[in-house]
């Protein structure tokens, strides 16, 4: 779904007026302002410590002991990753990683170029039809994923390619394209006329356009939508278990640690580094890129 | 090419195979543009430009919801109809009437607390000291998966038997202890449990909240806040009569698109309790009907019932938008 946020995402750079925020937190005595702030930070941030500090520990220690008692009793091992990675010995995460990159990549590329393509057409060409297609492509973001996957797979299932990557390929590139469309095209529309006009006056066709003049333009909204899709796409486990929930072949790591969650819950040892090894490449990438990100953010959608 | 891939190497050969045969597509559409210059093309280039989208969006998202609504009026099998039978069920058996009262304990609770955490903490790290710092934190579940993010709570939760020298290994029951309680199975007690995964979704949304209500914050222009000050408006004057009214129709964005979020949540569910304990959800309750069930008709009711949900909200917030932007 998408909403036009009404927000602009420059702040002001004036350190020192204070702005309301500033003078209602002064206001309510800062100590206290403080301690809440702290206390949520906290609240936010010590379960994930928990669990990353347990992923470190031995076996037989996560499951006598608090992860507290580590401060007391360090004991530290790398156990639990070489574990879990292991297909003989443990859990095998390590080739649903490999399943996670490969779905991953395709997942964001493809959605990224189509709907540069079409946000050019709908932003840049005047042809019959373009205020209503575009209407209903706005419109398509509201559609839950849960109305379409059992079609889909039919679908998939009748043209071969069940329990194949092109199923979740395809399909997360659909679910992508009417937020893509949407952001670019809001992007694309900033872009002065008077640019391509002389663009055109020079004998660029459209094609040259949009290669030399708007792409170069346009890197900072793709970036924006590519990494909200990087995260979307890699996080997800709806998509994933509906088309290939049953090969293992093709599983990413969400559907390995939910199904591990759900057969082996008491194994911590397990969860806990398969918990981070599936974290760690969405928090880099978000870390890297959390500029674009943010940006991507305060244009305003969240799909689903 | 179109089978399974087993081996690594197999996998990024079909993965670079599959960029490739979709760079010859966009190839061909450019080729194709290149074509037609001038003004007279152009009707061709904005249609090739528009083809493989349009065919998708038809294939992908058109056809399978309208092939849902009218498979929810089918029976499990899909082959006889029976009417409104399915939707009769959602609203009449007992355990669809637990689903649907989680889902409402969810789509009431989650925007408004993660949207109340969200801003109180915007507005306390406003210009603070190491504010990005500190806003990171919050932000960063964001990045982790549903799935991670369940892991990390069903690790909070987590319970040990209260027998001889057993001790507690999850946070939250040792907290108990210390206070001098006795440990709690947490996940197992209705309706409780629903309110125990509601935290995590809480959990991962408020950094949302948060980033969009800081830059609506610092988007209020100065003079009125100085205006405000002169006129000796207190704190929470401050609060309810400038930067409330401001961040309105920012406010407005974000507790409807957290409702929206929080009414397709499925991970957090599936992960944590698989729907058990009746701790089910619409969207989880899809899943279990469509997938494990084998209970298509049933299932597509839900996901009509789930868009049926979302369109509302979504009205509403194009109206305050239609508003603010009026004014």
């Amino acid at each position: 779904m998408t909403t036009v946020t009404p927000v602009t995402t420059t702040p002001p750079l004036t350190p020192d007026k204070p702005n309301a925020a500033a003078v209602a937190k002064k206001k309510l005595t800062s100590p206290w302002a403080s301690l809440a702030a702290l206390v949520i930070a906290v609240l936010w941030t010590l379960p994930t410590f928990g669990l990353l500090v347990s992923s470190f520990r031995p076996e037989r220690a996560i499951k006598t002991t608090g992860w507290w008692t580590f401060f007391s009793d360090p004991t530290f091992t790398m156990d639990n990753y070489k574990a879990v990675l292991d297909a003989e010995s443990g859990a095998g995460l390590g080739s649903f990683f490999v399943n996670s990159l490969v779905i991953t990549i395709p997942s964001v590329l493809i959605p990224l170029c189509l709907a540069a393509l079409a946000a050019y057409a709908f932003a840049w060409i005047k042809f019959p039809g373009r205020n209503i297609l575009f209407l209903i492509i706005f419109a398509l973001q509201i559609v839950p994923l849960q109305v379409t996957l059992i079609p889909l797979l039919t679908l998939y299932v009748d043209a071969g390619l069940a329990n194949t990557f092109w199923t979740i390929w395809i399909s997360h590139a659909i679910f992508g394209l009417p937020l893509a469309i949407y952001l670019l095209h809001n992007f694309m529309r900033e872009i002065p006329a008077t640019l391509l006009e002389a663009a055109r006056v020079d004998g660029a066709g459209h094609v040259s356009i949009f290669f030399r003049v708007l792409l170069p333009l346009l890197r900072p909204a793709l970036a924006a939508f590519g990494i909200f899709q990087f995260l979307w796409v890699w996080n997800d486990l709806l998509v994933a278990l509906t088309f290939a929930g049953g090969g293992d072949a093709v599983a990413p790591i969400t559907v390995a640690l939910a199904n591990l969650s759900g057969t082996r819950g008491t194994a911590w040892h397990l969860l806990s580094a398969g918990a981070f090894v599936s974290i760690l490449v969405p928090v880099t990438i978000f870390l890297l890129l959390q500029r674009y990100f943010v940006r991507g953010l305060l244009a305003g959608s969240v799909k689903g | 090419m179109f089978d399974t891939a087993d081996t690594t190497a197999e996998k990024f050969t079909q993965m670079f195979a599959a960029i490739l045969l979709f760079a010859a597509v966009v190839g061909i559409i450019l080729f194709i543009a290149g074509r037609f210059g001038g003004r007279r093309g152009d009707k061709i280039v904005a249609y090739s430009y528009l083809a493989p989208t349009l065919l998708m969006l038809l294939v992908g998202l058109v056809y399978p919801g309208v092939r849902t609504i009218y498979q929810s009026f089918f029976d499990a099998a899909g082959s006889a109809f029976i009417g409104m039978d399915n939707y009769k069920t959602i609203f009449t058996d007992s355990d669809q009437l637990t689903v649907l009262r989680n889902t409402v304990f969810w789509v009431v609770v989650t925007p408004f607390v993660a949207t109340a955490v969200g801003l109180l903490y915007a507005i306390l790290v406003d210009k603070a000291k190491m504010e990005s710092f500190a806003k990171a934190l919050v932000f960063l579940p964001m990045a982790i998966s549903f799935v991670g993010a369940s892991i990390i709570w069903k690790f909070v939760y987590e319970f040990r038997p209260d027998q001889g020298n057993v001790k507690q290994i999850g946070l939250l029951n040792q907290v108990l202890v210390w206070l001098g309680g006795s440990p709690q199975q947490w996940l197992v007690d209705s309706p409780l449990n629903t309110f125990l995964l509601i935290v995590v979704m809480i959990w991962i949304q408020a950094g949302f909240a948060m980033t969009v209500l800081s830059a609506a914050i610092k988007a209020i222009p100065d003079d009125i806040i100085e205006a405000a000050r002169l006129d000796g408006v207190g704190p929470w004057g401050m609060f309810r009569f400038v930067t409330l009214p401001a961040i309105r129709p920012a406010v407005v964005v974000v507790l409807t698109t957290i409702g929206i979020g929080t009414l397709k949540v499925f991970d957090i569910v599936r992960t944590m309790t698989g729907g058990q304990f009746d701790t089910s959800v619409i969207a989880n309750e899809f899943y279990s009907q469509s997938f494990r069930s084998d209970n298509q008709g049933l299932g597509s009711a839900l996901a009509v019932l789930l868009f049926l949900l979302v369109i509302p909200i979504v009205a509403y917030n194009i109206r305050q938008i239609r508003s603010s932007e009026a004014l």
